[in-house]
């Protein structure tokens, strides 16, 4: 009776090991293959951006194994050991291209924190009435920004801008990126500003702070984590546009990625030097994502789970 | 204070128009003051909210912000585009704009390239079903019991912290490049010519693998903030009753995922709608046009032949199109979700 009943355990733990096996292979080899998928570009141009043009040709992969890392690339950009001492016009360039985009994303992202905010507190607590327009209709306005294509608004921008003399400069990249980004961070922060209870601002009106008091020093502080991650959301956003700025810019005020794509079109390609482009434009962005990953992840997925 | 204000702004801005058009001698070198005036004038209109309305206008004071910065920023140059549409504006030419009436139109309707371009819109928007089945699974995979979770997260996070232009180059330069690119030797490996860019079928599918390959960790994130809200207890209650792994995926995981999956595949067709920077940078709509989205195709015909006006209605066209379409779209999820299931 015992002997039975051991041996039947026995045979279904057998098999459900083997099914355990078999799932943590198929699980793990699906993923390490997915992994593979996404570092790979990666690995790829930081590789060739030290590589030289027979190391390219001949295909080499693995540093030290079966090609010499060289510095070339990087000199092409003056931030290799070398010439990181030595004055420099392309490092000088490169540096002022990253500088625009750093000014530029982070202003834009600041000033649509700061906007959004205001206006997704407002929505989610108070009931307005702009003529026909209730909450969830100016809620829908916003957040119908989001389907605008940039080819609508970038031809009439570039006109106005024109006339307002502001093509080519930062403020005005600012100001587009922020519209860009501002439904985005209207969305997150009124979920965020939704999960905060409502007693809490009664509580400060009883002790008499006004709104906007009561908003500064106690909802603020609370909101925080979800302004951190909508801001780093846009950072990114920004960070990354292309079309805006290749548009709207031409020699002040451009950004990064407008210096990556002008390279690979004029000469050629010249493998090493592009390659150190690319890793250096995106390096920043690697480095992000391994420390803030937490909050784009959240910021993400505000939106998604109501 | 704030009729005085505006009325400064419409003054100047009427001083500067009839400058411009050369009816008066004096006036500024451009519209710059016009808008220090603009904002000096929604500065005031703020201002007189809270003093008029008091608490009330307090109120107002937290959506007002936005709401005018949105309105001058979009409301008014789609205003000033729905014009220049009608014009035949060339950047190039030194008449500036003229009206010329329907001719955009006429133009527009026999342009193959632009209906070309929407054609592959179409194209583009399918191929968002196959990466949603992508990010599903990997999705599932995230969610399921395994180690080192933290860094697969980071790993799949990373090809949408990329921009699409590095992306361009990483991939669709470099190494898809026919003679030294990796992907090509793997190519050539297996017996076949590498040609990724030169039939118009096989250049699709390789710039909607692009897109796919930095938009699905969009798409899987929200899936997967969706899987971890899902209620524990269902899941087991499902196993307790001995549903298979695939049982329980069908009949209870999917469905309690599908507004999670509705949002998540809206959104991604609302920024698939946007596809550009890869195709301007990788193949520039070529070849003949088989991989222009509608976005890359107005930008050339900015960049290459400064045409304004012309662009503007198709931009224009685009917009009217892509509203009535995610309305649809929006109208018809909805239905479909309160059918009872």
């Amino acid at each position: 009776m015992t002997d039975v009943a051991v041996f039947k355990d026995h045979d279904a733990d057998r098999a459900v090991r083997v099914k355990w096996w078999a799932s943590r292979v198929a699980i793990y080899t699906a993923l390490i293959i997915w992994a593979v998928i996404c570092l790979f570009p990666i690995y790829w141009t930081l590789t060739t951006s030290f590589k030289l043009a027979p190391d390219v040709m001949r295909g080499n992969m693995v540093p030290w194994w079966d090609y010499t890392p060289r510095w070339k690339g990087w000199e092409s950009l003056g931030l290799s050991p070398r010439l990181i001492g030595e004055v420099s016009t392309v490092r000088e360039e490169f540096l002022k291209r990253f500088w625009n985009s750093a000014v530029v994303a982070t202003s834009a992202s600041l000033l649509a924190v700061i906007l959004g905010s205001l206006a997704a507190y407002g929505l989610s607590r108070f009931n307005y009435r702009f003529g026909f327009m209730r909450n969830s209709d100016i809620s829908f306005f916003f957040l119908s920004q989001m389907i605008l294509p940039p080819v609508v608004l970038a031809l009439p921008f570039l006109v106005l801008y024109r006339s307002l003399d502001l093509l080519d400069s930062q403020i005005g990249l600012i100001l587009l990126y922020t519209l860009m980004v501002l439904p985005i961070v209207i969305w997150i922060m009124r979920d965020q500003f939704q999960g905060i209870p409502v007693e809490l601002e009664e509580a400060a009106l009883v002790d008499g702070l006004g709104i906007w008091g009561a908003f500064l020093q106690i909802v603020l502080p609370i909101a925080l984590p979800g302004m951190v991650d909508a801001f780093i959301l846009s950072q990114v956003l920004c960070w990354n546009d292309y079309f805006f700025a290749a548009l709207l810019s031409s020699t002040n005020a451009t950004t990064l990625p407008v210096m990556v794509a002008s390279q690979t079109g004029s000469q050629g390609i010249n493998w090493w030097s592009m390659a150190a482009l690319s890793s250096a434009a995106i390096l920043p962005l690697i480095v992000v994502a391994i420390f803030l990953e937490k909050y784009i992840i959240k910021g993400m997925a505000a939106g998604a789970v109501k | 204070m704030v009729w005085g204000t505006a009325a400064l702004c419409a003054g100047l801005a009427l001083w500067q128009f009839a400058h411009e058009t050369g009816r008066v001698e004096a006036g500024f070198a451009n519209w710059r003051p016009i808008l220090y005036a603009y904002m000096l004038w929604a500065t005031a209109l703020c201002a007189a909210q809270v003093m008029v309305r008091g608490e009330a206008g307090k109120r107002t004071l937290f959506v007002l912000p936005a709401a005018l910065f949105v309105i001058s920023l979009v409301v008014f140059p789609l205003l000033f585009a729905l014009y220049i549409s009608f014009t035949d504006w060339n950047l190039a030419s030194v008449n500036g704009p003229q009206p010329n009436g329907w001719d955009n139109m006429v133009q527009m309707w026999n342009d193959q390239f632009y209906w070309n371009a929407l054609k592959n819109m179409v194209y583009y928007v399918l191929a968002v079903s196959v990466e949603y089945v992508i990010a599903f699974g990997l999705a599932l995979l995230l969610n399921a019991q395994i180690r080192a979770r933290k860094f697969f997260r980071v790993v799949f996070l990373l090809p949408l912290m990329l921009s699409p232009v590095a992306v361009s180059w990483m991939i669709g330069k470099s190494m898809l490049e026919v003679r030294f690119g990796p992907i090509s030797r793997v190519v050539r490996e297996l017996g076949f010519e590498p040609s990724f860019f030169g039939t118009p079928e096989v250049a699709r599918f390789m710039i909607m693998a692009m897109d796919a390959w930095t938009f699905i960790p969009f798409m899987m994130i929200m899936l997967l903030a969706g899987l971890q809200a899902l209620p524990r207890e269902v899941i087991e209650a499902s196993k307790v009753d001995g549903a298979t792994g695939w049982q329980s995926f069908k009949e209870v995981i999917f469905p309690l995922m599908l507004p999670v999956s509705v949002t998540a595949i809206v959104i991604r067709i609302i920024f698939k709608l946007k596809l550009a920077d890869i195709i301007i940078n990788v193949t520039s709509g070529g070849p003949g046009g088989a991989t222009d989205s509608v976005t890359s195709f107005i930008f050339r015909e900015y960049r290459d032949r400064s045409n304004v006006g012309y662009g503007t209605l198709l931009a224009m066209v685009y917009l009217v199109l892509i509203i009535l379409f995610v309305t649809a779209l929006l109208k018809l999820v909805s239905r479909w979700m309160e059918r009872p299931a």
